[in-house]
């Protein structure tokens, strides 16, 4: 009986444990400190739903063995290209245009995944250091695009001319929320009660689906084999070198799609160094919800973001009922996100990544 | 009574790994300034013996060992390879344990170099010590010089041959104050030919210094040349001590391959009919690259119907073939299957053309080990053959259920010992791995099966039932089996030819019930021109 | 001849590069060279330290040490009590020094202890690392300073009692505390110094009798003592109560030295040591190399710049004091195992030594010149960015580490030096060189940026690929 607890301990792992039961017990001391439980849950939910996709990036990255997607970011700029070209394009019809930023950021995102992953076959073992600096280095490229691309659209760009483009962009004349409102319905006060975004939650599901078919195809099955024993699949005649890319390409893709996702869901778009951080934020979901560096599966996706984003939705609010003061959420982010994947790395044993 | 006071003397050691035997009262004497040599085919032992002579952790973490060993006639405890150091035990590796970045003096001074006391470490301690270069490039000089070896102490190993790097491990053996006895595992492996007789000569040298030596080779040409006398293992325990001048070529042979007339299988009815012409597999000049077991030009047809086995030493080469012609490693030559020539440079070309490989590395390339008994069986069907999918267009998803099935009926078949379908490769044991392995392979209905080390690692009982079910293959259903092994006792039992591959090459295709002798010469790949 | 110059720019691709972008972007950005060489100047006594502290990891083979953050963190938790205590001038900076410390050993021990967990994954570690730490100040600084350990103070904490504010102005009691230690103070203290240990160096060797020679430390003792009496002369004393030198006699100074260093050179060889084979030549040429680098300083645009910029001694010094250490480091023991660390951990410990200890002291050593140098940072730049100071300490100092032709293998005093001067003298001119390109000053700060971001993932792919390339070559041998 104790070896199986030993057992269930060590699989799940010390601050798994740790940061399941701090979120409980937020939950629980949000009661007596006078804060509303069902508006928490509803803005956890709806944050877990809106971040899934970023999260859910991880998956293809790491079963095709290229470890934690630290570099998303290039899916993420993606994104945000097809988003600010659907809004200089000038295109009317809020589902229209979400359409036309999603096709716009796949296509871009696994164009710029395939050329990604060229780049990573030639560093196996050192990925995700590698990936994280040309995270980083896309932002900051980015950067200086956003200054200069020639965009006209009044909502884009500063009204001075060669200002560049703004840094927080409303979606509110396109795209913004449209999924969140679909189908949504409330419990009980829509200010007060359980606001349910279904739209959105299906989605999130839908997409989360199509991927469970991917890794159920002759494809993904094949890109995950490459990821857990390269040596096994080569004998299997499968050139391993092409899985990695597919399944970079494929996480860039989502990576993409998942922006435009959280874009809509919290109605604006934020470039320039908002991104910067995303990587690091959706590796730690991962994680959290019991992924490994060489191992992730979609039940940790769904669990890893509700926990993730809960801890977050639900800390502010308390923190600011004890100490009026400062931003706590940010900080925790930092520390536990951070925290999670530096435990997560002390497990690999051994050699790069 | 002679009065032979040796120099090292280990005395009826034994040693157990997990309930494994592999060691069994096995003793080893050395003379000062002699030239021993330690032989036995892979897994008589030579390595744990060593290991046990050297303190290596591996052998203290799994319970120690039986047995004394004596230095100069006293009792010694050895538990540290830095205490070996200190009673004058040194070892020159196969892998060279050398750093390219450094200089020569670097090497062969690594980690005990010179040093003079500063004032700081006076406080701190003997780290802050400043090195003392130029006493050391002397050493270094003279160790040098010792054996012979005309290279600038300077110079960077980076660029230096193979040969020179392994004179660079001796001459930083001999630097170490005290050495009275050095191991060479297999020196001459990775060397070219006179890179090796000077090899022998500096051993020579090093001998005549008073220094003892220790070689372990499987050459025995090169144990004839340089050795006084040799200690033969064979399956961990004690065979013979012989003086080099009392024996012969053929005596060693003999020795290390030894007289168990062993049948692993029963007889079973053979009706079948072996034509010369009728060829199943033609190799023609094949050469592979691969790491430590390097394929140099092999020529060999492969009858339709019959079970060839290839057998040889490690490192040989036999591993090396099957590899090349499942294309994991890179291969030269030609490669036939019933008259149609295999496009080895295609990945995947020998598995569609209908050859399966069930791999000596089970749980490296044979499994992954973390997924399914079901998903391990299938997958190359499902890769290669399209099997085991339901196609909507094109988009291609697994079928469980037709995995389900045929995996419950492999489960039967091969009768692998596990919970289900769904339990986890990993969580196996080695026996129901390996059958694992052989019912993906056999999931593929292959025309032609190699299976490399089918019972590495299997108990006895497992190794019956798994033989038995490839010779049940052979005779009822005409599947032509290549199987590789380092247990000649298993090749003799199966096959009904077996080629012996030795250093690369092609030694000689014997008949199972040939002389041991003949077996022990090819796979020792004495010189062919008249070996005495 | 050809194939020499081709050699040299593809031996040191990544120097020309930023040498041909620097000299580009000065001469657009339009910048008086005076203004870029008095920034640089500043620039480089300011980072120099910090940047010099990433040498000893890379040596030990851990890589780029992406957690110096953490020795920047101790150094600032140090310097709040300090300034919140009330201390001020070079007592404040020593003090500060004191009691950062043993905060920057303690880290630099279980920064080391989670790094031996992690062999091969340093960097990533590293990385994620510093903004765990980040997270943990934030923390202390935002909750427990204030809230749980009471600390009152206008100035220093945030209206409401809780947290630190977020920019602490150092004008008063840190600032400049270390460039303004003049030179006359600094020959005293080295005196002082140099007299008690020569003291006790030679009781030392007389109780222990160590038998080491007493002559040569006498005859140091005296020269020390001439030249503390030489300050007592008026002129002398008059120069160097100023804690800044000009250029000019800076690089005068410097001359003169290298041409008596070249002297003693050939002096020791030919005629004490009687060494045959060595070569007169080479310092025949750095004497006239030094010859006509002072006719150089003659030339106007030259002259004046070097009568422009002021550069403060005690910090260049200290400057001088880490590349000395960093070398005299290589020359013992200790230097010569984390070198065979750095190389090979198999070969390390076959022979015998202790590898995970000799990485933490490596870490250590690191993380405590971290610290310092984020002192020597913090009283330059004057003001205390509380939440800021110490996040892009990393990128910025590696970056300018790499810069300078350094990679995750190898890293010298040379090349650090050369890169802080050309990402520096980037850094300086880059907006303006966007403001007259793009008409964007912006674009030209989010470039250095994004240079220091790209110079990383640069070279950070680079080591990743020859590493990849190395073994399948030995399969093929």
């Amino acid at each position: 009986m104790r070896e199986k607890i030993g057992n269930i301990y060590n699989n799940i792992g010390l601050p798994r444990i740790i940061i399941t039961s701090f979120f409980i017990f937020l939950l629980v001391i949000s009661v007596p400190l006078g804060l509303n439980i069902l508006n928490l849950l509803g803005d956890s939910i709806r944050r877990w739903a809106m971040y899934g996709i970023l999260v859910l990036a991880m998956v293809p990255a790491v079963q095709c063995g290229i470890g934690l997607n630290f570099g998303i970011s290039l899916g993420i700029v993606a994104g945000l290209l097809g988003a600010t070209l659907s809004i200089e394009l000038g295109i009317s019809n809020p589902w229209l245009g979400m359409l036309f930023a999603s096709a716009v950021g796949i296509l871009l995102g696994g164009l710029l995944g395939v050329f990604y992953g060229f780049m990573l076959n030639k560093l196996k073992g050192s990925e995700m250091t590698v990936s994280t600096y040309v995270g980083f280095s896309v932002i900051a490229f980015m950067n200086m695009i956003w200054l200069a691309l020639p965009f006209k659209n009044g909502n884009l760009v500063w009204p001075i001319s060669e200002q560049g483009m703004r840094n927080t962009i409303s979606l509110e004349g396109s795209f913004g929320l449209i999924l969140n409102k679909l189908w949504s319905f409330s419990i009980g006060n829509p200010a007060t009660g359980l606001f349910v975004p279904t739209g959105l939650i299906l989605f999130f599901l839908a997409v989360c689906f199509i991927v469970y078919l991917f890794m159920r195809s002759k494809v993904g099955m094949a890109m995950s084999a490459a990821g857990e024993n390269p040596e096994f699949t080569r004998a299997s005649g499968i050139n391993v070198d092409k899985m990695r890319i597919i399944g970079t390409a494929v996480s860039t893709a989502l990576a993409a799609l998942g922006i435009i996702t959280y874009a809509q869901s919290y109605g604006f778009l934020q470039l320039y160094n908002a991104p910067l951080m995303m990587g690091f934020h959706s590796v730690a979901a991962v994680l959290i919800g019991g992924a490994s560096v060489g191992r992730a599966k979609i039940s940790h996706v769904i669990l890893g973001a509700f926990l993730f984003q809960g801890i977050l939705t639900v800390a502010l609010p308390v923190a600011n009922k004890i100490l009026p003061e400062g931003n706590l959420s940010d900080v925790l982010r930092l520390i536990i996100s951070n925290g999670i994947i530096l435990y997560a790395l002390s497990k690999t044993k051994g050699g790069n990544k | 009574m002679l009065e032979t006071r040796y120099l090292l003397n280990m005395d009826n050691i034994s040693k157990e790994y997990y309930g494994n035997k592999v060691l069994k009262n096995v003793s080893l004497q050395v003379k000062p300034g002699e030239i021993h040599a330690l032989m036995g085919e892979n897994g008589a032992g030579k390595s744990t013996l060593m290991n046990i002579l050297f303190g290596m952790p591996v052998i203290h973490t799994s319970g120690g060992f039986e047995g004394i060993v004596e230095i100069d006639g006293e009792k010694v405890v050895i538990d540290a390879p830095h205490n070996a150091m200190n009673f004058g035990i040194g070892m020159v590796h196969q892998e060279f344990m050398l750093i390219p970045g450094f200089t020569v003096t670097e090497n062969i001074k690594v980690g005990r170099e010179i040093s003079k006391p500063t004032f700081l470490s006076h406080i701190f301690g003997k780290s802050l010590e400043s090195l003392d270069i130029e006493q050391m490039k002397k050493d270094a000089k003279k160790a040098l010089a010792d054996i012979g070896l005309n290279i600038e102490e300077y110079v960077k190993i980076a660029g230096l041959p193979i040969g020179y790097m392994q004179f660079i491990e001796i001459a930083r053996e001999i630097d170490k104050t005290g050495i009275k006895l050095l191991v060479f595992d297999e020196p001459t492996a990775v060397l070219a030919e006179s890179e090796a007789n000077r090899l022998l000569e500096i051993m020579k040298i090093i001998a005549s210094k008073g220094i003892a030596i220790i070689f372990i080779t499987h050459r025995l040409d090169e144990v004839m040349t340089v050795a006084d006398s040799l200690t033969v293992l064979r399956d961990g325990e004690f065979v013979a001590r012989k003086d080099v001048k009392d024996t012969s070529v053929e005596e060693i042979a003999e020795l290390m391959i030894g007289r168990k007339v062993v049948k692993l299988v029963d007889d079973v009815e053979d009706k079948r009919i072996l034509k010369d012409d009728d060829i199943a597999l033609s190799l023609k000049d094949f050469h592979v690259n691969m790491p430590g077991e390097m394929v140099k030009g092999i020529d060999l047809n492969i009858r339709n119907g019959e079970i060839f086995g290839i057998g040889g030493l490690a490192g040989q080469g036999k591993v090396g073939i099957p590899n090349g012609i499942m294309g994991l490693y890179e291969s030269e030559g030609t490669a036939t299957l019933y008259g149609k020539e295999l496009e080895l440079k295609e990945l995947g070309n020998a598995l569609e053309n209908g050859i399966s490989f069930v791999s000596e590395d089970r749980r490296g390339v044979g499994l992954l080990l973390g997924e399914s008994i079901e998903q391990n069986i299938t997958f190359n069907a499902i890769q290669i053959k399209e099997d085991f999918l339901i196609k909507l267009g094109p988009i291609k998803l697994y079928d469980k259920k037709k995995a389900k099935n045929h995996t419950l009926d492999m489960i039967k078949l091969l009768d692998i010992r596990c919970t289900g379908p769904r339990q986890i490769a990993g969580n196996l044991s080695g026996g129901n791995q390996q059958k694992v392995c052989l019912a993906r392979a056999l999931t593929m209905n292959p025309k032609l099966l190699i299976v490399s080390e089918p019972t590495r690692g299997i108990d006895i009982g497992a190794k019956k039932l798994v033989l038995e079910y490839l010779v049940k293959l052979n005779r009822e259903e005409g599947l032509t089996i290549i199987m590789v092994s380092s247990e000649l006792v298993e090749l003799r039992s199966l096959c009904d030819r077996i080629a012996i591959v030795s250093d690369g090459k092609l030694a000689k295709i014997l008949n199972p019930d040939a002389p041991d002798a003949e077996f022990g010469l090819a796979m020792a790949g004495a010189k062919k021109e008249g070996a005495n | 001849m050809k194939d020499n110059i081709v050699n040299f720019i593809s031996e040191n691709k990544v120097v020309v590069l930023f040498v041909a972008l620097c000299i580009g972007a000065i001469y657009v950005s339009g910048n008086p060279l005076t203004f870029v060489a008095g920034e640089l100047f500043t620039r480089f006594g300011r980072n120099g330290f910090m940047v010099l502290a990433l040498l000893i990891p890379v040596l030990a083979g851990m890589g780029l040490n992406f957690g110096i953050t953490i020795g920047a963190i101790a150094a600032q938790i140090a310097v709040f009590w300090i300034i919140y205590w009330g201390f001020e001038g070079i007592q404040g900076f020593l003090l500060s020094v004191l009691m950062s410390t043993p905060i920057a050993l303690l880290f630099g021990y279980l920064v080391g202890k989670l790094f031996n967990k992690m062999k091969g994954s340093e960097m990533i570690a590293g990385m994620v690392l510093g903004y765990f730490a980040d997270g943990l100040y934030q923390l202390f600084f935002l909750y427990v300073i204030g809230g749980i350990i009471p600390v009152y103070s206008d100035r220093l904490i945030i209206p409401g009692g809780i947290g630190v504010k977020n920019t602490i102005d150092l004008t008063g009691n840190l600032k400049y505390s270390l460039d303004t230690v003049s030179m006359l103070q600094l020959v005293e203290i080295f005196f002082y110094i140099a007299v008690a240990v020569l003291i006790f160096k030679m009781v030392f060797n007389k109780v222990k009798k160590t038998n080491s020679s007493i002559a040569k430390d006498l005859i140091i003792l005296g020269i020390a003592i001439v030249v503390y009496v030489l300050t007592f002369i008026p002129a002398i004393e008059a120069f160097l109560a100023s804690d800044r030198l000009l250029l000019l006699y800076a690089v005068t100074i410097g001359l003169v030295f290298m041409v008596l260093l070249q002297i003693w050179r050939i002096v020791n060889n030919k005629v004490i040591k009687k060494d045959n084979e060595y070569s007169i030549k080479k310092p025949i040429a750095l004497i006239i190399v030094a010859g006509i680098l002072y006719a150089m300083t003659y030339i106007k645009p030259i002259e004046v710049i070097l009568m422009y910029v002021n550069i403060p001694v005690t910090t260049y010094l200290c400057i001088v004091g880490i590349c000395f250490f960093n070398n005299m480091l290589l020359r013992t023991r200790l230097g010569q195992n984390m070198r065979t660390v750095g190389q090979s951990r198999v070969v390390a410990n076959a022979a015998g030594l202790d590898v995970d200890r000799i990485r933490i002291i490596a870490m250590v050593l690191s993380t405590v010149l971290a610290c310092w140098g984020q002192l020597i940072y913090l009283q330059n730049i004057g003001t205390f960015a509380t939440y800021g100071a110490h996040t892009q300490v990393g990128l910025f100092a590696i970056a300018a580490l790499l810069v300078g032709g350094a990679s995750v293998k190898k890293a010298t005093n040379k090349q650090a030096i050369i890169g802080i001067i050309l990402f520096h003298t980037l850094f300086t001119v880059a907006p303006q060189a966007g403001k007259q390109l793009f008409n964007n000053a912006q674009l030209g700060e989010y470039f250095r940026v994004f240079v220091a971001y790209g110079v990383i993932a640069v070279s950070l792919a680079m080591h990743a690929w020859k590493t990849n390339i190395k073994p399948s070559v030995k399969q093929k041998a």
